[in-house]
């Protein structure tokens, strides 16, 4: 067999040798292209980088600073609640109280838990719409941003940069828009400490149990 | 021919019997074929796909998932932005661990809802400890109970990531805005990255993900949170369906108690490089050298 093959290759081997140089030219022209076609890692086109910020940070507007909750639901469920002006524009009161012991007929049992403020600290006689600065001077009920913001400087400073209270939108103000939570949002101003709550999913999957944690390793 | 003898019988019956059992331990091969389109068993890696061929791609995974789970969805693929790349920041002092964000996470995500499956993990542990081993994950009191403290934990985006390196199929990768992704019809299964892993961040779906049709989120991207198959390995990718087009994390947006900041480390306004630069800043097991994107920090 081995002859065979020698014989045969003998008087034809330069013929051969010039098919293989071109085989080979060939060869080495489709490794390169398909080399070139994969590229290993070649990235897809970046896009192009965030633009100047043009989405607007807003802060949202909490109902408890416009209307109070009765503790009554609807028939769908949802809570009841009583916009200040229900009441206030019908009733003006003279004074206010020193204590919430006092409050005897309306905002029955409001808890207080502010350090040492009192009603007059904030609120302004007569005026249900408008929250009393330390200067004297009255802001809108809306705006009590500006009076936690009076005693409460590592706060303030946090959240103008973006590090307090959380917000919903875009990080990227190129895109679109935020919403930024209201001090009110997470607080209640007569009791700001956060209540404590119950969590949420615990978790079900393998290898997670309470057993496993505490247990030896 | 001679006479059969108690040899041969022998062998007939051995050769029977082990056809037998190859085809029987065949059986899931054959299963797993029929389930496998030509178009995905021939597919290239993803990095090696063509615009329109990862289109085709799209449309399919589109198709089945309304084939398997009778809903419409739109599975995209944003690619990266030049100038960003991406951080997080959680205030340890700040969580109450209320895990509202591992719920966020497991909606966002298309989780499996047998298990309450979800991306983030919240420990609680001792005031004054750092054992990551003795924190528990499934207490069920109200929060935040007093001498704990809280710490969610999820993938870091490690900028050395010890789960790429161990992928032996190139399965999960690091994209130019430092998300750590899987290519989840790369994957084999194999979960070496899920062990490499030190912050526990990965997850195996031991099961197809069960999800009532009218809770799945059909806003999906093909490397984020479209329905992973059975078998292979899934992590947070910092929502990138959302992110990569401007939105914040899931879970920032769900956090109670703006415990959480995202954003843009290049950017030097935002409010991540803020948090960095001002803030006592823990990078969890930092001897490890995984130079995570993760950032765990204090108030005062």
């Amino acid at each position: 067999m081995s002859k065979v093959r020698a014989n045969r290759a003998l008087p034809g081997w330069r013929g051969r040798c010039k098919t293989s140089r071109v085989l080979m030219s060939r060869l080495a022209a489709m490794s390169i292209a398909l080399l070139a076609s994969c590229g290993g890692d070649s990235p897809r086109p970046l896009r192009p980088p965030p633009g100047p910020p043009v989405g607007r940070v807003e802060i949202h507007q909490p109902e408890r600073l416009t209307s109070v909750a009765t503790g009554d639901t609807d028939p769908l469920g949802r809570p009841v609640r009583v916009a200040c002006v229900t009441c206030h524009t019908l009733r003006t009161p003279t004074q206010l109280p020193s204590t919430t012991a006092e409050l005897d007929e309306f905002h029955q049992g409001l808890e207080f838990d502010h350090c040492a403020l009192s009603c007059g600290s904030c609120h302004v006689v007569g005026d249900q719409r408008s929250l009393r600065r330390a200067d004297g001077t009255t802001v809108d009920m809306r705006d009590a941003i500006v009076l936690c913001r009076q005693c409460h400087g590592p706060q303030t400073r946090d959240y103008d940069h973006g590090s307090h209270g959380g917000m919903t939108g875009h990080w990227d103000l190129s895109v679109g828009g935020r919403v930024r939570n209201h001090c009110v949002d997470c607080h209640d101003p007569h009791s700001p400490a956060f209540q404590p709550t119950l969590p949420v999913l615990p978790p079900r999957d393998h290898g997670l149990t309470r057993h496993r944690s505490n247990g030896d390793h | 021919m001679s006479a059969p003898t108690r040899r041969v019988a022998l062998k007939v019956v051995g050769a029977t019997l082990g056809a037998g059992a190859f085809a029987y331990a065949g059986q899931p091969v054959a299963q797993w074929a029929a389930d496998l389109s030509l178009d995905e068993v021939l597919r290239k890696h993803y990095k090696e796909l063509s615009p329109e061929e990862l289109a085709q791609i799209l449309r399919r995974l589109e198709a089945e998932t309304k084939e398997t789970y009778g809903v419409e969805v739109r599975i995209e693929d944003t690619p990266a932005q030049e100038g960003v790349s991406f951080g997080y920041a959680l205030n340890l002092r700040a969580c109450i661990g209320c895990r509202k964000c591992a719920e966020a996470c497991h909606q966002e995500n298309n989780h499996d809802r047998r298990t309450n499956n979800s991306y983030i993990r919240v420990l609680e542990m001792e005031q004054g400890s750092f054992d990551m081993e003795r924190g528990t994950v499934d207490y069920d009191h109200a929060v935040p109970a007093p001498g704990k403290f809280y710490m969610p934990v999820q993938c870091h985006q490690c900028d050395d990531a010890p789960c790429v390196k161990v992928c032996p199929v190139e399965a999960t990768w690091k994209e130019k805005d430092g998300i750590v992704v899987v290519d989840y019809d790369w994957c084999i299964g194999c979960r070496y990255c899920e062990a490499a892993c030190p912050y526990h961040a990965r997850r195996f779906n031991w099961q197809r993900p069960e999800i009532p049709a009218d809770e799945i989120n059909p806003d999906q991207g093909y490397l984020s949170n479209r329905i992973r198959p059975q078998g292979v390995v899934e992590k947070c990718t910092f929502c990138l369906h959302r992110t990569r087009r401007g939105l914040l994390p899931a879970c920032l947006e769900a956090c109670p108690t703006g415990a959480r900041v995202f954003g843009n480390m290049l950017d030097p306004d935002s409010e991540i490089r803020w948090v960095l630069e001002h803030k006592r800043v823990y990078v969890l097991k930092e001897e490890l050298g995984t130079r995570p994107r993760f950032f765990y920090f204090f108030d005062e």
